[in-house]
C-alpha cells in the first residue's frame, strides 16, 4: 500500500482542500488518473495518480483541508507494475528543500535545518576533488616544525621552543601552546618576587595571564660571552632594519666534486674537506662583483673595504663566535679549508686572539650544519650583509625538457641592512652565488 | 518586533526609496508585475510609471540606466538572474565603473544593479553563478553581498544613496530562507564594512552570501566539539574591509575562507593574499579556501548540484582539520 | 522521425493545396500531438514533485512541426530554442529521449542532466546545443551558414527564438552579419504573444517583428503559426531559396503561448482570461484535425488510432525514463575540455 500526498500545486502554496474525490477505494486506477480535485489559494487542479493500481482508502474527506505534503489516500500498487515505478522523488527536497526550478517560489520556509549529510567520504572539499588532491599535514613527527606565528611568540617572549611540546598535528607545537606557556609564565611571575632576570630584554609581556598552568623552572644567569653576544644582536637588530632572502642552488656537481676529493684531500692536507670551504671561495668571488655587501658601518659612515674578510660563524659550547678569514679572497678551496678548520679548533679551544674576531667585512654562517634548511640569520653588526649555507638535501626536481630529477638542492639565504643597500643588490648577489655554486664540478 | 525575509526586506526598502525620492526609478525584466522572484511586488501599482518593464535585453537595461543617472536620476536596475548580467559586461566595466574617472569627477553615476545569484535552487549553469569575481575586480564600481536582512535594508539604502555605481547581490536561495526580527538587529552598516558575526578563538571563518548562513551553523556544530568559530561576514567585496579581515586572520592564526562560487580565480583568492601579506608573522597554519570544484558552474541534477556546493558539513570537515593542524 | 505502422500505407503523393502527402500530413500531426501530449505528461509529473522544472511549447506545436518538416533531415542544420520540442521530434527525437531529458538522466544525449530541460543539443542530428541566455543562438546559426557557404556545401540553418529575443543585441548582429553574407539562414521568430509577462508592446514599436527584415535587407514573411499546414506551406520555399543562394530570411510565426511561461510561473498573474479562452479555441491541434477530417484526408478513426498510439508512446516513455540511472554526482567533473585526439 503506497499513499499520494499533496504536492505543492504552484508558488506559494503551502496547503490544498480536497474538493471532490473523483475515484472511490476499489476503483482500478491508471497512471495519471484523477484521483481528486484540489483547491488552493491559487488554483484549482486535479491530482493525477502517480501510480497505477487499485484505490486504497480516502485518508483526507472532501472539503478538508491540509498541509502540502500530507497523506491523501492510499493505493494498491501490488498488482502492477509499479513496483518498478520510484517513490515520490524525495530526493528533489535534498538538496536543500528547493522544490521547483530556479524561480520557484517556495513557501516560506522555516529556518534551514541541518541537512542530512551526502556521505562522509564527500566531506573533503570539493576544490580538492576537481585538483590533485590538497595535500593532509603528514602525520610524521612535526615537533621542530614551526609556524611563523609560533616563531614570533617565541621571538618577543625569549621562549626556546626545544622545550616546548605541541599538540598539533604529529606533534607540532601551535600558537596556543605558546600561548599557553607565556600566560603561565605571566602567571608565575606575578605571583613570585623578582627573580635574577635575563639579559635579554623581553618583549611587551603578554595579555592578561590566565590562573593555572605550573611547572617548575629555573633562572638562567648568563656569561659574559652570552651578554656580549646579546648584545651585540639587540644591537644589530634595533638598529638595522633587515630584510631577508633566499634563493635554492643545484649543487649535485659541487656535491660530487667533493666527494671525490674528500679522501685524497684528508691524506694531504690533514683536515676533512666539507662544503664551507666551496662555499665560501663562491662567496668571495661574488663579492668581488657586488661590493656593497663587502662594508661596515663606523658610526654614521658606510665603509666599503677593498680587502674581503670573511667571518665564519662558528657554534662552540661556550656560545656563538665569529672568527675571521682575513684576505679570504686569495686563499684558495683548499687554503680555505685548512684556515677555517685552524679557526674552528682553537675556537672550540678558546685560544682565539683579538686579531682573529676583529675586522670582519661579511658573515658566512654553515646553519647546514645544524640540518636547517631555511634560517634567518642576524647580520653581524656593524656588518652589511650575513649568507647562510644551509643543508644539501636530495630533492625531486624539474630539470630540462620539464623531466625529473633527483639533485642536491642546497637553500642559500641572506639577510642584509636595508640602509646600505636594496634588493636588487642582494638579489643579484645571491643570483651570482647560485649561478657559481651551480657552476661547481 | 517586525519579522522579516531577505525579500521582504528589499521591496521594503524600494518601496520606501520610491516613495521618498522622485529620481528614483526602476527598470528591468518583467519588475511592472513584481518581477520573477516578487521583488517589486505590488510596487507598480503604488507607484505608478515609476517601474519600467526593459526589453529582454542587459545591455540595454544597464546603457538605459547609464544615461539616466548622467541626467540626474537614481535608476535601480534589476537584471533578471546574475548568470545573465554578462551581456551587459561591457556596459559595467567600459562605461559605469569609469565615468567619473575619465570625466575627472565631473559627473558620475548613482546608479545600483540588483541580481539575483548563487545556487541551491535546482537552476543549473544558467540560474546558479556567482559573479562577483569579475565585478570586484572594477575600480570604479562597487560590489556588496549581503547575508542577513537587515543589511540588506541598510546595503540597499547606502547603494541607492551612493554617488557611485553599485552591483547589489542578493542571494536567492536567502529570499524566503533567511528571516530576522528588524528591531534589535545590529546597527546599520555601510558600504565597505565587514562584520563579526561570531566570536572565537580557535580559528576564523571569512564568507559572504548564503555560504555565510552554512558557516554559522557550521560554527554551531563545532562548539559542541570544543571548537570555537570565529565567523567574519564580509558583506562588502568592492571596498573591502581590510582591517577587520587582518584583525579577525590575526585573532585566531587560522583561516578558512569559504565562498560558492569556484575555486581558481574565485574572491577568496583576494582575501588569502591580503591575510598572506600583512599578517604572515600571526599565521599557525596555511589559509584554507573552501569553495566550488574547477568546473563551468554548477550542473542540474540535484546530486551533482550538493557535489558541487559548499554546505555546513564540509564547512565542518574543513575546521575540524584546520583547528587540529 | 518515424510513424509507428499503421493501418493503411500512406499515399506519398502532394495533395493538391496541401503541397504535402499523405505521409507527411501523418507525420506532422503525430509530431505535432506527440510534442504536445508528452508536455502534458511532463507537466504532471512536475505537479507530482518528480521533475522540479518544465518549460513547454504548448500552443506552437504547429509553428514548430511545420517549419521543421521543410528542412532537409540529416543535412540542414537547426538552432533551436527552449520550447522547440516539437522541431527535435520532427528531426529525429524519440520520447524517451524528452523524458531522460526532462528527468536530466545520466543518458540524456543533450545534456547528460548538466543543463536545465529543454536545453537542446545532438550532434548526429545537427541540432545546435544552446544554453538559457536567449538569442545567442542565431549568431551561432550564421556562423555555420558562414562555414557551409566557404564549402560549398548546400545546407541551410535554420534559427528559432522567440520575439523576446528579438530584442536583444545578437538578434540585430545576427540578422546584420546573414544579410550582409547572404547566408542561408532561415530566422524563425516563434512570436507566442508573451515573453514571459509583457506582451508585444512592451517587446518592440512595431507590429510585427518580420517588418525589420527590409531594415537589414532580407526577405521576410508573416504567417498564421496556428496553421501547420500554412507555416509549412511559407517556410518550405524559403529554405528552398536559401539553399539556392538567395539568402536569409526571417519568417515570423504568429502563434500564442497556451501555458505559462514554464511550471515556475502563475500566468493568471498578467494574462487575461479572455484572451486565452479565445486563443484556446484555436488550438493548433484542433485546427489540424478538423481540416483533414473535413477534407477527408483521414478518417476518424485514423485519427483516434494515432492519438492512442502516441499515448501509449508517451506513457512508455515516462516509465521507462524514471527507471533509468541517474548521473553519479562525480559527474560533474567530467569534459571541462575536449581530450586530444
Amino acid at each position: 500500500m503506497t499513499s499520494v500526498t499533496m504536492p505543492q500545486l504552484g508558488e506559494s502554496v503551502t496547503e490544498g482542500t480536497i474538493l471532490k474525490w473523483l475515484k472511490q477505494p476499489g476503483d482500478r486506477i491508471a497512471l495519471d488518473d484523477s484521483l481528486c480535485e484540489i483547491e488552493t489559494e491559487k488554483v484549482t487542479a486535479e491530482l493525477p495518480s502517480p501510480f497505477e493500481g487499485t484505490m486504497g482508502a480516502i485518508l483526507v474527506p472532501e472539503g478538508e483541508t491540509v498541509d502540502v505534503g500530507a497523506p491523501l489516500c492510499e493505493v494498491d500498487v501490488s498488482a502492477a507494475v509499479p513496483a518498478a515505478v520510484p517513490a515520490q522523488n524525495g530526493a528533489v527536497a535534498a538538496a536543500g528543500s528547493w522544490s521547483g526550478g530556479p524561480m520557484a517560489i517556495p513557501p516560506d520556509e522555516a529556518p534551514a535545518q541541518p541537512e542530512p549529510a551526502l556521505p562522509a567520504a564527500r566531506a573533503a572539499s570539493p576544490a580538492s576533488a576537481a585538483r590533485a588532491p590538497a595535500s593532509q599535514s603528514r602525520p610524521e613527527a612535526r615537533e621542530r616544525f614551526y609556524s611563523p606565528a609560533v616563531m614570533r611568540l617565541a621571538h618577543e617572549h625569549a621562549i626556546d621552543l626545544v622545550n616546548v611540546s605541541g599538540t598539533g598535528i604529529g606533534g607540532r607545537v601551535t600558537r596556543k601552546d605558546v600561548e599557553r606557556l607565556i600566560n603561565a609564565r605571566t602567571a608565575k611571575a606575578a605571583a613570585t618576587p623578582a627573580q635574577p632576570e635575563s639579559a635579554i630584554e623581553a618583549a611587551p609581556a603578554a595579555p592578561a595571564a590566565r590562573p593555572g598552568g605550573s611547572g617548575a623552572y629555573v633562572t638562567v644567569t648568563l656569561s659574559p660571552t652570552r651578554r656580549t653576544i646579546a648584545e651585540n644582536l639587540k644591537r644589530s637588530n634595533l638598529e638595522a632594519p633587515q630584510a631577508w632572502t633566499m634563493v635554492e642552488a643545484d649543487v649535485t656537481g659541487l656535491v660530487a666534486l667533493r666527494e671525490r676529493e674528500k679522501a685524497r684531500f684528508q691524506l694531504q692536507e690533514g683536515v676533512e674537506l666539507t662544503l664551507l670551504p666551496y662555499f665560501t671561495a663562491a662567496v668571495c668571488e661574488t663579492l668581488r662583483d657586488f661590493p656593497n655587501l663587502n662594508a661596515r658601518w663606523e658610526g654614521e659612515e658606510l665603509r666599503q673595504y677593498d680587502s674581503i674578510d670573511i667571518g665564519i660563524a662558528v657554534a662552540s659550547e661556550n656560545g656563538l663566535v665569529v672568527p675571521v678569514l682575513h684576505g679570504a679572497a686569495d686563499l684558495s678551496v683548499a687554503g680555505l679549508a685548512k684556515r677555517i678548520a685552524d679557526l674552528v679548533q682553537r675556537a672550540h679551544a678558546r685560544k682565539l686572539r683579538i686579531e682573529d674576531i676583529e675586522g670582519g667585512t661579511f658573515t658566512v654562517n654553515n646553519t647546514g650544519s645544524f640540518g636547517s634548511i631555511a634560517s634567518k640569520p642576524i647580520v653581524n653588526y656593524p656588518q652589511v650583509a650575513i649568507v647562510t649555507m644551509e643543508r644539501a638535501v636530495k630533492r625531486p626536481v624539474v630539470v630540462a625538457n620539464d623531466a625529473i630529477a633527483v639533485r642536491s638542492m642546497m637553500n642559500v639565504c641572506l639577510s642584509f641592512d636595508h640602509r646600505a643597500m636594496d634588493g636588487l643588490d642582494a638579489g643579484g648577489f645571491l643570483a651570482a652565488l647560485k649561478r657559481r655554486l651551480e657552476a661547481i664540478g | 518586533m517586525v519579522v522579516s525575509t531577505v525579500l521582504e526586506a528589499v521591496r521594503s526598502t524600494l518601496d520606501e526609496a520610491l516613495g521618498a525620492d522622485d529620481s528614483i526609478f526602476i527598470i528591468g525584466e518583467d519588475v511592472e508585475a513584481g518581477g520573477v522572484f516578487r521583488a517589486t511586488e505590488g510596487l507598480n501599482a503604488k507607484y505608478p510609471g515609476r517601474l519600467i518593464d526593459s526589453p529582454l535585453a542587459e545591455s540595454s537595461i544597464i546603457g538605459i540606466s547609464i544615461g539616466a543617472a548622467h541626467y540626474g536620476m537614481r535608476p535601480v536596475a534589476e537584471i533578471q538572474f546574475a548568470d545573465f548580467i554578462h551581456s551587459g559586461f561591457d556596459q559595467l566595466c567600459s562605461e559605469a565603473s569609469r565615468w567619473c574617472y575619465r570625466t575627472s569627477g565631473s559627473a558620475n553615476l548613482p546608479m545600483v544593479v540588483r541580481t539575483p545569484w548563487g545556487g541551491g535552487v535546482h537552476g543549473g549553469q544558467h540560474h546558479s553563478q556567482s559573479i562577483e569575481a569579475y565585478y570586484a575586480h572594477m575600480p570604479g564600481l562597487k560590489v556588496v553581498a549581503p547575508a542577513f536582512p537587515a543589511d540588506y535594508r541598510s546595503l540597499l539604502k547606502a547603494a541607492i544613496a551612493d554617488p557611485n555605481p553599485v552591483l547589489f547581490l542578493e542571494h536567492k536561495r536567502t529570499y524566503r530562507l533567511i528571516r530576522q526580527e528588524m528591531d534589535g538587529a545590529p546597527a546599520e552598516t555601510r558600504i565597505g564594512r565587514a562584520r563579526v558575526t561570531r566570536q572565537g578563538t580557535d580559528l576564523t571563518i571569512i564568507a559572504y552570501g548564503l555560504m555565510l548562513h552554512e558557516s554559522l551553523a557550521a560554527a554551531e556544530e563545532l562548539a559542541k566539539e570544543g571548537i570555537d568559530c570565529l565567523v567574519v561576514d564580509l558583506l562588502s567585496l568592492l571596498p573591502l574591509d581590510v582591517g577587520t579581515i587582518l584583525e579577525s586572520a590575526r585573532a585566531t592564526g587560522k583561516v578558512l575562507v569559504v565562498h560558492e562560487d569556484t575555486l581558481t580565480g574565485g574572491f577568496g583568492g583576494e582575501i588569502v593574499a591580503i591575510i598572506a601579506e600583512h599578517a604572515f608573522e600571526h599565521l599557525d597554519a596555511p589559509i584554507r579556501r573552501l569553495a566550488g570544484p574547477d568546473i563551468p558552474s554548477m550542473p542540474y541534477h540535484h546530486a551533482m548540484e550538493s557535489f558541487f556546493m559548499p554546505d555546513r558539513t564540509k564547512i565542518a570537515a574543513a575546521a575540524r582539520e584546520l583547528a587540529a593542524y | 522521425m518515424t510513424v509507428a505502422k499503421t493501418r493503411r500505407v500512406r499515399s506519398q503523393q502532394p495533395i493538391e493545396d496541401y503541397l504535402l502527402s499523405e505521409q507527411q500530413l501523418e507525420e506532422m500531426y503525430y509530431a505535432m500531438l506527440l510534442a504536445r501530449r508528452l508536455n502534458e505528461r511532463m507537466l504532471a509529473l512536475n505537479r507530482q514533485g518528480r521533475a522540479p522544472f518544465l518549460i513547454a511549447g504548448a500552443g506552437q506545436e504547429a509553428a514548430q512541426v511545420g517549419a521543421a518538416m521543410a528542412l532537409t533531415r540529416g543535412t540542414d542544420f537547426l538552432a533551436p530554442y527552449y520550447r522547440d520540442l516539437g522541431m527535435n521530434l520532427v528531426l529525429g527525437m524519440t520520447a524517451r529521449e524528452a523524458m531522460l531529458n526532462l528527468l536530466a538522466k545520466r543518458d540524456d544525449p543533450n545534456s547528460h542532466g548538466r543543463q536545465m530541460p529543454s536545453h537542446w543539443g545532438n550532434s548526429e542530428r545537427r541540432i545546435v546545443t544552446g544554453s538559457s541566455v536567449v538569442t545567442t543562438q542565431l549568431l551561432h546559426a550564421a556562423g555555420i551558414g558562414l562555414a557551409a557557404k566557404l564549402r560549398g556545401d548546400p545546407i541551410v540553418v535554420m534559427a528559432c527564438c522567440g520575439e523576446g529575443s528579438t530584442s536583444k543585441g545578437d538578434f540585430h548582429e545576427a540578422l546584420n552579419f546573414a544579410a550582409i553574407h547572404r547566408l542561408p539562414v532561415i530566422f524563425f521568430v516563434e512570436n507566442n504573444g508573451y515573453a514571459i509577462s509583457e506582451s508585444n508592446e512592451k517587446e518592440m514599436a512595431v507590429a510585427n517583428v518580420a517588418d525589420r527584415a527590409r531594415g537589414y535587407g532580407i526577405q521576410s514573411a508573416v504567417v498564421d503559426g496556428m496553421d501547420c499546414i500554412a507555416v509549412y506551406q511559407n517556410v518550405r520555399p524559403a529554405v528552398d531559396q536559401a539553399r539556392r543562394g538567395g539568402g536569409p530570411y526571417l519568417i515570423e510565426a504568429k502563434c500564442y503561448r497556451l501555458w505559462a511561461h514554464s511550471s515556475d510561473d502563475d500566468d493568471s498573474r498578467y494574462r487575461p482570461k479572455a484572451e486565452l479562452e479565445e486563443w484556446t479555441k484555436k488550438d493548433p491541434l484542433k485546427l489540424f484535425r478538423d481540416r483533414v477530417e473535413a477534407d477527408g484526408i483521414f478518417p476518424r478513426d485514423d485519427l483516434d488510432e494515432i492519438e492512442r498510439r502516441v499515448e501509449e508512446e508517451v506513457r512508455d516513455a515516462a516509465q521507462w525514463a524514471l527507471m533509468q540511472p541517474d548521473p553519479n554526482p562525480e559527474d560533474a567533473l567530467g569534459f571541462v575540455y575536449k581530450e586530444a585526439e
